[in-house]
């Protein structure tokens, strides 16, 4: 199998010396939906910022190698390297109200990254934003292109963005939390309109998420982190049937499930956190050495 | 009885849609809710987001005062007491927040965060109240001199928590209060709060969107849709046999940790 993104070795750390990502390695295949999950501060949403090129400037790659669609994109001066994420890959971010720019009608904004980066005809690129809105069923596109973010619902504005992230045909989505925002019901809209349009655009898609039972629902393999650590990775059925690795579990068990009341919700055992914490520290003291 | 609510209603002023002349037009959030919470009871209020869940809790806490209807706390009617009177009673029902970091004060050190509210209820022998309610939540005592900054989320919390409890109260509201929360340590502040309800003979109104965490922790659910109930009963029974489109709507919804779950 192809891999379209691949990250060999990554190693990230705050430029003060702490790290943040430990040889964090995975393969996302052309049309293959891959999740990262994790607790808070595990690095998840490191990973693909440091795809995306958007890492804080505390944050500097210390190791490794990120390839996207066969090219190593460490190897590219800045502007290409830019020039390459844009064309190939694109976001899909968590809360729709901060990455919409409020003072700004809906229309610019899904077609600027057209016009400025691709270098479109602003006709044609207006043209694509009502197809795409259409795509993502929203009614009446043509005046929704003229509305302000503030005038439409949450789940409204994160289909937009989702329109605006596949409007270049980018062949890599990282969907970064893109429902934590949202409420269950649509939660469940968006996540299916996500699915739908991967499939309709055959892209290769990085899920970004805490929650293990969207992930059930999501995705087709996992990586799951702990402190930066990829501890697991697992085909979806063979995580949820059979993890492996303790902290996996302890996760799954913690999660409430409204069909399991007294089975669910056990927090993670003191013994098998100090056991990953140990796992971690004998990692830093190999890359160390 | 601890809360006997009828007929409930609240609306806010809605300023983005006042016309050049007369009145500002009001959107109505509550729209006449009607039950009652027995003593004793964990009841969960359910709903999706602009429901009127929080502004439901806020209400029974007269933190916002109702424009229909009545609210009796134990008995007494405190749906338009004035606040000075209020005070007496405030002692006796309190809440917890959903984000611990906006709602404790970063200048001050737990133990003062803690102690605030016994002051303002003239109450003494503060030291020993606060060194009780953080062995009650299961932080060690040394965490008084602590800042909320130096805190994990799920000990920040703790906190929230400790000060609701160190008054004593007969009655907590808790809005969301897991939800900003990593599933391990939501898994520990809920079993903690299960054991507190227990050990304090507590009633608990439970504010959540997330309809697992409700199940395994509520006695009776509610669930609301555009301000008004559209269900209400014993938690196991509303879960296994929904009998509205919206509950069942909302159940079907939930994503399970399971690739067997018929979800599409």
């Amino acid at each position: 199998m192809n891999s379209f993104l691949e990250v060999r070795n990554l190693n990230l750390s705050l430029k003060a010396g702490m790290p943040i990502l430990r040889s964090v390695s995975l393969n996302v295949a052309a049309g293959q939906v891959h999740g990262l999950v994790g607790e808070s501060g595990a690095g998840k949403s490191m990973i693909g910022k440091a795809v995306l090129g958007t890492l804080p400037r505390a944050l500097q790659v210390t190791s490794g190698e990120i390839w996207l669609d066969g090219v190593n994109l460490n190897s590219l001066p800045t502007a290409e390297r830019r020039k390459t994420i844009g064309a190939k890959a694109a976001l899909i971010p968590q809360d729709p109200l901060t990455a919409l720019n409020p003072s700004k009608r809906i229309g610019p904004q899904i077609t600027r990254r057209l016009v400025d980066i691709l270098g479109w005809q602003k006709s044609d690129a207006e043209a694509r934003a009502v197809e795409l809105l259409h795509e993502v069923h929203i009614p009446d596109p043509a005046r929704v292109m003229k509305s302000y973010p503030h005038e439409l619902s949450g789940g409204m504005r994160q289909r937009i963005l989702i329109a605006s992230a596949f409007a270049a045909e980018p062949k890599l989505i990282i969907a970064d939390e893109p429902t934590t925002a949202l409420d269950v019901t649509v939660q469940k809209q968006i996540l299916r309109l996500i699915a739908e349009m991967q499939q309709r655009h055959d892209t290769a898609l990085l899920f970004v998420t805490h929650d293990l039972g969207v992930v059930s629902k999501t995705c087709d393999t996992l990586s799951v982190l702990y402190a930066g650590k990829v501890i697991e990775e697992a085909r979806m059925r063979r995580f949820f049937t059979r993890p492996i690795h303790p902290y996996s579990a302890a996760l799954l068990k913690a999660t409430p499930t409204y069909t399991n009341p007294r089975g669910s919700l056990t927090p993670v055992p003191q013994s098998v956190i100090d056991a990953t914490e140990r796992e971690v520290r004998e990692h830093d003291m190999r890359a160390s050495r | 009885m601890m809360y006997e609510i009828r007929d409930l209603k609240l609306s806010f002023p809605d300023i983005s849609r006042k016309p050049l002349l007369g009145p500002v037009p009001r959107i109505e959030v509550l729209k006449g809710l009607s039950f009652d919470v027995p003593k004793g009871v964990v009841l969960g209020i359910v709903g999706g987001s602009g429901s009127g869940k929080s502004t439901l809790g806020r209400a029974m806490l007269r933190l916002l005062e109702p424009t229909g209807g009545t609210i009796r706390f134990d008995g007494q009617d405190i749906t338009h007491t004035p606040e000075e009177h209020l005070r007496a009673v405030r002692q006796r029902f309190q809440m917890i927040f959903q984000d611990p970091m906006s709602s404790l004060n970063p200048r001050r050190r737990v133990g003062a965060i803690i102690s605030g509210p016994l002051r303002l209820h003239g109450m003494t022998d503060l030291r020993s109240r606060v060194n009780e309610a953080l062995d009650m939540v299961g932080l060690p005592r040394n965490f008084a001199t602590r800042y909320p900054h130096e805190l994990s989320g799920g000990q920040r919390q703790r906190v929230g928590i400790a000060r609701a409890i160190a008054l004593r109260p007969e009655f907590i509201l808790a809005d969301e209060i897991v939800s900003g929360l990593d599933v391990s340590s939501q898994a520990q502040v809920l079993n903690l709060l299960e054991e507190l309800v227990r050990d304090l003979g507590l009633t608990l109104a439970f504010v959540s969107h997330d309809l697992s965490v409700i199940r395994r922790l509520c006695d009776r659910t509610l669930v609301l849709h555009h301000g008004m109930i559209v269900e209400e009963g014993a938690t196991a029974a509303l879960f296994d046999a929904p009998q509205t489109a919206y509950t069942q709507e909302l159940l079907a919804a939930i994503p399970l940790p399971d690739p067997d779950q018929p979800w599409r």
